[in-house]
């Protein structure tokens, strides 16, 4: 039950200011969950690297000497950008697996974020704006993003249980509803070998997607697939390191309403959330239909 | 005219000074500027007031509407003029979800598409949409009218009752118990008033295919369960 | 002197005993589920189960009839500026004129005005007889919004947001035709004689975070004078008592198994859902874990009967408490008077629940003018106004028993539950020990 917003960049002008529409974006949202709020920034990826963005619940005392431990762990050159309550590391991208794995025990308290060549992920409790200023995601740049505001249904109102979530490299999900059948499908993909750090119906979303995205198929078929696997009410905003995809389930109760011009693909829970946009005035602004996929891919639109 | 700006004046200012309107007043014609998606903009109007709404307006505009005649010069959230009594509404672009939910009376035209479930449950209000209708639309629509220039999405009119609903493009598909009926001349003559009422003067009545209730479900019948 | 063997008696099925062989019957014989009204027939862990402690040395009575112990409780505190102040904590729960006889509602109005207490519409409007009677009338807003008006909204006292009842969390609901008399399908915008259909979602939105911008709007439209209940039926109960906190509510509702209905599938009646007594414990846990108790007031309904239960809501955490079979009983529904009547449509008096057919021999859940006649809605309002005095000296009573100059000072403490299943529930010790399910103790 929140406010999603979403913004995929098509005019790479646009970029330096990613953040900073986002942030606008976010609060505006604020009524619709003030329980947490959260953002994926996707861009700032240079060739070979690889970030984690890290959480502690005492930053002063995980962070220190953090980038000695992982040097020490991966035998590379690692580097350790601190904001607030989180941490970005950048590192090798060949470094990445390793030191994801070693985090457990050279940081045990750390709490892994997000994963990836090209995302951040930032989340806390607290309102928006808060969360928007103690992380800096104004001054942030990119290519695509999506944020989150959370009014918590049944899950508790953690770090962990807000949005984005995300359980595969360079992937996140935000959810507005409420899913009915998370739970066998948590048990289900247990077995399948993903792990869960919430009770949250949306993280069971998130790693739906990234099972069905290990076996092959890409972001697009992964979600015609969640039509018919998830049951429950939903609208789905997912991110990955070139794409940016929106479902709504088969009834589409859940507010969406998008607007695109030739800068960029606006995602956000009420038309307000749009308002600030550049050219909102004149985009094409509709509601996306229910049970079906809408998809954009820097990758694609280049190829 | 007042005009009231509101992204400075709480919107509690604007429509309390709607409900604080004595019979008889001279000046009842308003202005909002700044609407910027706000959500419950003009509810609970209760006399012949008029509202010019200078941009895009969130959830439930003109909500309960009685006698007013409010025009939105941008695009309505979900719910605009739900249970509308008596009077006009305009949306001079798009409206969300739910475009005259409940409606017993007035009239809604909304000159951009609608989102889904447009003139759900609706008991009585006339809606003309000059563009397209989403799904769900008219979902066990009591009685009024809806009349669509464009398109319909799927499950039209479904476990519809006495609504008249007037679609002059395609219907992609029909709800349960909905069914095309024939187009008789009292059904010409009362869509050409309505659409003369709502300033439509590119679609002729006589373009149009009319969708009632096939009242199947009516009274209940074991054999027609899966459609409940 | 022969011997034989005795025959081996007849024996039936405790799994296919004769109401589960006669339901199967009724089913293949006509292909529709049994339709019926009222709550949920099957025992339950309820009050019955709690017992309160009383005092002796330790904690000091006070002397009944003498010493004051006050009844009053307000309503809507949070946001609304023109709270409602009730003289007893027990009001009268919503039931739609069409489901019951403009008469009966009017008796309802009339004895809860004599009383001081409130009473609610239904899924059907307002009618003038009613809010004529009814000293303070809450408005219900309903998925169906059947006979919703600003005019009736701005003259109601309060506003209710049904979101569901006990007697079927999730559900809508189907009335059939028999009592979609002219007046009745006037107020509700259909056809005559057809079967009316209400959705079980509102139209206009879904889930917390819209709930929050339509309590907004109501609020908006009404100058945010009136309070704003939610109702929910007992399923989860501590989710969506935070989440209608969360959402704006100024009260909470709360509608456990038990709970009656006008027409609901019986499946759904006696299968989903809670009963009452489960569902207390975790909505005030949800407006304590949220500073709200006291503040957001909750109202319990289901299976509430006399002033002992009452007290038992208000000890458990309630503000106040609604009625609703309780009243239908008080003002003559299902009395042995009418027993030949009873006989003659197939059932007895006291197990009369065929409330959708119309054909009430009491004159009350019904819409044929002869029937309703039936009921005298002043004397009808006078017996439900004695039972509502009965039910407040008999919750003063308890109370002064445990030294409480107020209602609202009963506490879990002051209670004890007679089994297992009930101390889990109530969250409060069986009786002689300090042991709580799941809690320890010894």
């Amino acid at each position: 039950m929140c406010g999603i917003v979403g913004l995929f960049l098509k005019d790479k002008a646009l970029e330096p200011q990613l953040g900073a529409l986002l942030s606008d974006m976010l609060i505006t949202m604020t009524d619709r969950g003030p329980d947490s709020a959260g953002i994926a920034i996707y861009g700032g990826a240079a060739n070979g690297d690889a970030k984690i963005t890290v959480q502690s619940a005492n930053p002063e005392q995980d962070f220190a000497g953090l980038q000695d431990k992982i040097e020490d762990a991966s035998g590379g050159t690692a580097k350790v950008e601190i904001k607030s309550t989180h941490a970005v590391i950048t590192l090798a991208t060949d470094k990445l697996d390793a030191v994801r794995a070693a985090l457990s025990t050279i940081a045990p308290t750390l709490r892994v974020m997000g994963a990836g060549e090209s995302v951040e992920i930032y989340k806390e409790v607290g309102l928006p704006k808060d969360v928007v200023n103690r992380f800096g995601v104004r001054a942030m740049g990119g290519t695509h993003g999506i944020g989150h505001t959370r009014m918590a249904t049944e899950s508790a109102v953690t770090t962990l249980g807000a949005h984005p979530f995300s359980t595969g490299a360079d992937q996140c999900l935000v959810h507005n509803g409420s899913l009915s059948n998370h739970n066998n499908l948590r048990r289900e993909l247990k077995k399948r070998g993903l792990r869960f750090e919430t009770e949250n119906d949306s993280e069971v979303a998130a790693a739906y997607l990234t099972a069905e995205m290990d076996t092959g198929k890409d972001l697009g078929q992964a979600l015609e697939g969640a039509l018919d696997d998830l049951d429950g009410f939903f609208t789905f905003v997912v991110g990955t390191k070139s794409g940016f995809g929106v479902v709504r389930d088969p009834i589409a109760c859940k507010p969406a309403v998008m607007a695109e011009t030739d800068q960029y693909v606006a995602f956000g829970s009420e038309y307000r959330a749009l308002v600030n946009l550049p050219g909102i005035e004149t985009a094409r602004v509709w509601e996306p239909e229910p049970a079906t996929v809408y998809f954009w891919d820097h990758e694609k639109a280049a190829a | 005219m007042p005009v009231f700006d509101l992204s400075v004046t709480p919107l509690r200012e604007f429509n309390q000074a709607l409900h604080d309107i004595k019979d008889g007043a001279n000046d009842t014609a308003f202005e909002v500027v700044n609407p910027r998606g706000h959500h419950s903009v003009a509810v609970g109007i209760d006399a012949p007031v008029s509202v010019e709404v200078k941009g895009s307006v969130g959830y439930y505009c003109a909500g309960m509407n009685d006698g007013g005649t409010v025009t939105v010069h941008g695009s309505a959230g979900p719910g605009v003029a739900e249970n509308m009594m008596s009077g006009t509404v305009v949306i001079e672009g798009d409206a969300s979800q739910y475009a005259g939910a409940t409606g017993r009376g007035g009239l809604l035209v909304i000159k951009g598409n609608a989102a889904s479930r447009c003139g759900i449950s609706m008991k009585g209000i006339d809606i003309v949409v000059h563009g397209s209708i989403g799904h769900m639309s008219a979902f066990m629509a009591q009685s009024g009218n809806l009349v669509v220039l464009g398109d319909a999405g799927d499950a039209l009119g479904d476990s519809l009752y006495e609504a008249r609903l007037f679609v002059r493009g395609s219907v992609k598909s029909l709800g349960a118990d909905c069914i095309e009926k024939e187009m008789r001349p009292e059904h010409i003559e009362a869509l050409g008033a309505l659409l003369e009422k709502a300033g439509v003067s590119d679609a002729k009545p006589e373009d149009f295919k009319r969708y009632g209730s096939a009242r199947t479900l009516y009274t209940f019948n074991i054999d027609n369960a899966d459609a409940y | 002197m022969s011997y034989h063997n005795p025959p081996t008696p007849p024996r039936k099925s405790a799994t296919f005993d004769d109401a589960t062989m006669a339901e199967i019957r009724r089913a293949a014989a006509t292909g529709i589920y049994d339709i019926r009204g009222g709550g949920t027939k099957r025992k339950v862990p309820h009050f019955d189960d709690l017992l309160f402690l009383g005092a002796s040395i330790s904690r000091y009575p006070l002397e009944g009839y003498r010493e004051r112990c006050d009844t009053s409780v307000t309503l809507g505190t949070r946001f609304a500026r023109k709270p409602i102040k009730l003289k007893i904590p027990v009001t009268i729960a919503g039931m739609s004129f069409g489901a019951l006889s403009g008469n009966a509602k009017e008796a309802l109005g009339r004895g809860a005005t004599l009383s001081g207490t409130s009473t609610t519409t239904g899924d059907g409007g307002m009618t003038d007889e009613e809010r004529g009677h009814s000293q303070t009338l809450v408005y219900q807003y309903l998925p169906s919004r059947y006979g919703m008006n600003p005019r009736d909204l701005r003259r109601a006292d309060a506003i209710e947001v049904v979101v569901g009842q006990g007697a079927k969390p999730g559900g809508g609901g189907m009335l059939l035709g028999q009592k979609i008399s002219p007046r009745v399908a006037k107020m509700r915008n259909l056809p005559e004689g057809i079967d009316q259909r209400s959705a079980c979602r509102h139209p206009d939105w879904t889930g917390p975070d819209d709930l929050e911008i339509k309590i907004n709007e109501l609020r908006e439209i009404t100058d945010w004078e009136k309070p704003i209940y939610v109702k929910v039926g007992g399923a989860r109960p501590y989710y969506d008592t935070a989440l209608a906190v969360k959402a704006g509510a100024d009260v909470v509702v709360l509608d456990g198994m038990q709970g009656g209905t006008a027409a609901t599938q019986d499946v759904f009646i006696e299968n989903v859902g809670m009963p009452t007594l489960a569902c207390i414990r975790p909505a005030v846990q949800a407006l304590q874990d949220l500073g709200m108790h006291r503040k957001v007031q909750l109202i319990i309904s289901g299976g509430i009967r006399s002033g002992a239960d009452v007290a038992k809501a208000l000890a458990l955490g309630a503000d106040a408490v609604a009625i609703g079979t309780a009243a239908l009983v008080a003002i003559g529904d299902n009395d042995p008077r009418w027993e030949e009547e009873y006989r003659k449509l197939g059932t007895t008096a006291g197990a009369y629940d065929d409330w959708h057919e119309g054909r009430d021999p009491a004159g009350i859940t019904t819409q044929d003018p002869e029937l309703a006649s039936r009921l005298d809605p002043v004397i009808a309002g006078r017996r439900l106004a004695n039972y509502l005095k009965v039910m407040t000296l008999e919750a003063q009573t308890i109370a002064r028993a445990c030294g409480k100059n107020h209602l609202h000072n009963l506490e879990p403490e002051d209670l004890c539950a007679l089994t297992i299943e009930a101390s889990a529930m109530a969250q409060v010790p069986l009786a002689g020990t300090s042991w709580v399910p799941g809690k320890g103790g010894f």
